[in-house]
């Protein structure tokens, strides 16, 4: 027979471990990226100055620098994010608060969660295929933000939904009691109520998409690169031109790529400083992220 | 929100109102091998800077196999090559109208690689060579003394180019004798500096790359000097230019659309490269052609004279002088 207390101090003891599990998992996590911080700033940090963010590719490493590399990440993610983003946030509507269960919803579903596992350079031979010579999109910024769009959807969709299934039940059968129809009750209520889930969503897998770099490779996006995309505001009438679009792109990961495999030492420097680049962009969306799951959360109250 | 919603619609809209086919005819467009890229980004770099950005310059890397896709498609207007063009490429371009010049640009030295605390070899003969790639030796040759018996019967580890690589395609083909034919109990890798770090970590490896990475990396890997019958030759510029460097080195090309070339911006942009590349190709490390070379890609250029002077097929240890030599076909 076990005492009682054997039994107390068995449980203790196993949630102690448990603790030790726990803290040892997250600091794996945490010595993982500080690790990596650190190894890229002792090679990279040197070269960070403000010349390399506003110098274009060169073959002298001191002189190399990064701009048409981040103009260009930032143009695709601006087209990657305002076409995912609603289509991402329509589909999760419609599934979790439109579609009745059938087995085309299933479906669906099933579908949405398979494409969250594709390997992304499937995603570049499709948009090689359909957007580059089915659509003549071309090699361009409008082909990588639509093809990184189509990558990161699943990702806004589950998280989507994840956030709208998280409202109360209650919360919609107020709203019907009011009269509302289910339009009125998704855009005044589920959705300010679900945004901190859906931006954190959006702003995760837009950090994925940063870092993309096999499918941007397949649909063509160049290395050498030493000019910018045409500007978006004109100082004559219509005043804003969308062929910035069409133009050709590099990006960071892809900038980072060339510049680690080159012979020269002072190369894998300007590599280090640009991965420094990419990762303290994506920590600081992640930031943003965090920021703004905060404050929605602290404005909802039920 | 109401902004916001209407922003992204407008966004989504322009993105799928602008799927339309124009492009900038102002831009020469080049991709292809990683190998000819520094060399062609030297030149871009200073085409760009000598006419101040007028007329802009695109090079890509999607390998020679790649760069030669999106040629014969006439998608690009140069494309970069470490090995000459296919039959399969060949037949590909007539289909599609896309006549060609074919230029030599540079040439690139697969350097063998020893560690430096190698003590034993100081120099391989290309039997030896092909003794220790071919691959019957796969399992087999696994130890120095089985390459020659005075070496010491250490455990031989190999280091070389990944199988997609151009390197890897030309080695094969100069030492075992056959394109892609090889051991594959090697470690293999795209990026040569990986294969710098492993020779140089390890006391008993041996492995082959492009002579630029060897000269970067003088100080961590000692190069073994090729005796293919006439005694042993260490790479150099020296020996690559005479062409005593014999069989591993190897010119680099650049393909061009030869209706792409009735743009000015295209012609300006090949002079300027046939004019400065033997400069820039030094700086980058790689060795330059015979100065008279250049002069013939120039008249090879001016009378427009289209056709590859392999006629499909890859091979080995051609002196560059032959390359004009020969009848090209188209």
């Amino acid at each position: 027979m076990t005492s009682l207390t054997t039994i107390i101090r068995r449980s203790r003891l196993r949630d102690q471990m448990f603790i030790i599990v726990g803290v040892l998992a997250t600091l794996l996590g945490m010595i993982t990226l500080l690790a990596l911080l650190l190894d890229l700033s002792r090679d990279g940090f040197g070269r960070l100055h403000w010349g390399f963010l506003t110098s274009f590719p060169s073959r002298h490493p001191e002189k190399a620098g990064i701009l048409s590399a981040w103009v260009g990440t930032l143009c695709v993610m601006v087209v990657t994010a305002s076409t995912a983003v609603p289509l991402g946030v329509a589909a999760g509507i419609y599934l979790e608060e439109y579609a009745r269960r059938s087995w085309f919803t299933e479906i669906i579903e099933i579908n949405i969660a398979n494409l969250a596992g594709v390997p992304s350079i499937i995603y570049g031979l499709m948009a090689l295929g359909l957007f580059v010579y089915q659509f003549n999109l071309g090699h361009s910024i409008q082909t990588a933000g639509l093809t990184l769009a189509i990558l990161i959807l699943p990702i806004i969709i589950v998280a989507t939904r994840e956030a709208l299934r998280a409202i109360p039940q209650e919360i919609r059968e107020a709203a019907y009691a009011q009269g509302a129809t289910r339009w009125q009750t998704v855009w005044f209520h589920l959705l300010p109520y679900s945004m901190g889930g859906i931006a954190t969503g959006v702003i995760i897998a837009l950090s994925r998409a940063i870092g993309e770099t096999a499918p941007l490779i397949t649909i063509g996006a160049l290395t050498y690169i030493a000019f910018l995309p045409p500007s978006p505001v004109h100082p004559e009438s219509p005043y804003n031109s969308m062929s910035w679009l069409r133009s050709e792109f590099t990006v960071l990961p892809i900038q980072m790529f060339n510049w680690v495999s080159r012979p020269q030492k002072e190369f894998h420097l300007n590599a280090a400083a640009t991965g420094l680049v990419l990762l303290v962009v994506t920590l600081s969306l992640n930031a943003v992220a965090i920021v703004l799951r905060y404050r929605i959360r602290r404005r909802i109250k039920w | 929100m109401k902004a916001i919603h209407g922003l992204a619609m407008f966004s989504v809209l322009s993105v799928w109102a602008a799927a339309l086919q124009a492009q900038d005819a102002n831009i020469v467009r080049i991709d292809g091998s990683s190998t000819v890229y520094p060399v062609t980004e030297a030149v871009a770099e200073e085409f760009q800077n000598a006419n101040s950005g007028k007329i802009k310059v695109t090079v890509g890397i999607s390998g020679t196999g790649g760069g030669f896709k999106k040629f014969t498609r006439g998608e690009i207007d140069i494309a970069d090559a470490s090995r000459p063009i296919s039959e399969k490429e060949m037949e590909e371009a007539r289909k599609n109208g896309i006549e060609y010049i074919e230029l030599p640009i540079a040439f690139d030295a697969l350097t063998v690689m020893v560690n430096p605390q190698n003590t034993w070899v100081d120099h391989l003969t290309v039997e030896e060579l092909k003794k220790i790639w071919e691959p019957a030796a796969q399992g087999k040759i696994t130890s120095w003394n089985q390459v020659r018996s005075t070496f010491p019967d250490a455990p031989l580890t190999l280091f070389g180019a990944g199988a997609d690589s151009g390197t890897f395609d030309y080695f094969t083909e100069a030492i075992v004798g056959k394109a892609k034919s090889s051991r594959g109990d090697f470690t293999a890798s795209e990026d040569d500096n990986v294969l710098v770090q492993g020779i140089s970590q390890d006391k008993n490896a041996l492995g082959f790359f492009g002579y630029a990475y060897y000269v970067e990396n003088q100080d961590k890997l000692k190069a073994v000097p090729i005796d293919a019958g006439k005694g042993p030759v260490a790479p150099s510029e020296q020996t690559v230019l005479d062409a005593t460097y014999y069989p591993l080195s190897r010119p680099i090309f650049i393909y061009i659309n030869v209706k792409a070339l009735e743009r000015t911006e295209v012609q300006q942009f090949v002079d300027f490269y046939l004019k400065n590349v033997s400069t820039l190709a030094k700086e980058v490390k790689y060795v330059p052609l015979p100065a008279d070379t250049y002069q013939k890609c120039v008249e090879r250029v001016g009378s427009r004279q289209t056709g590859t002077a392999f006629g499909g097929h890859s091979e080995t240890g051609v002196h560059i002088d032959e390359l004009f030599r020969r009848e090209l076909k188209n």
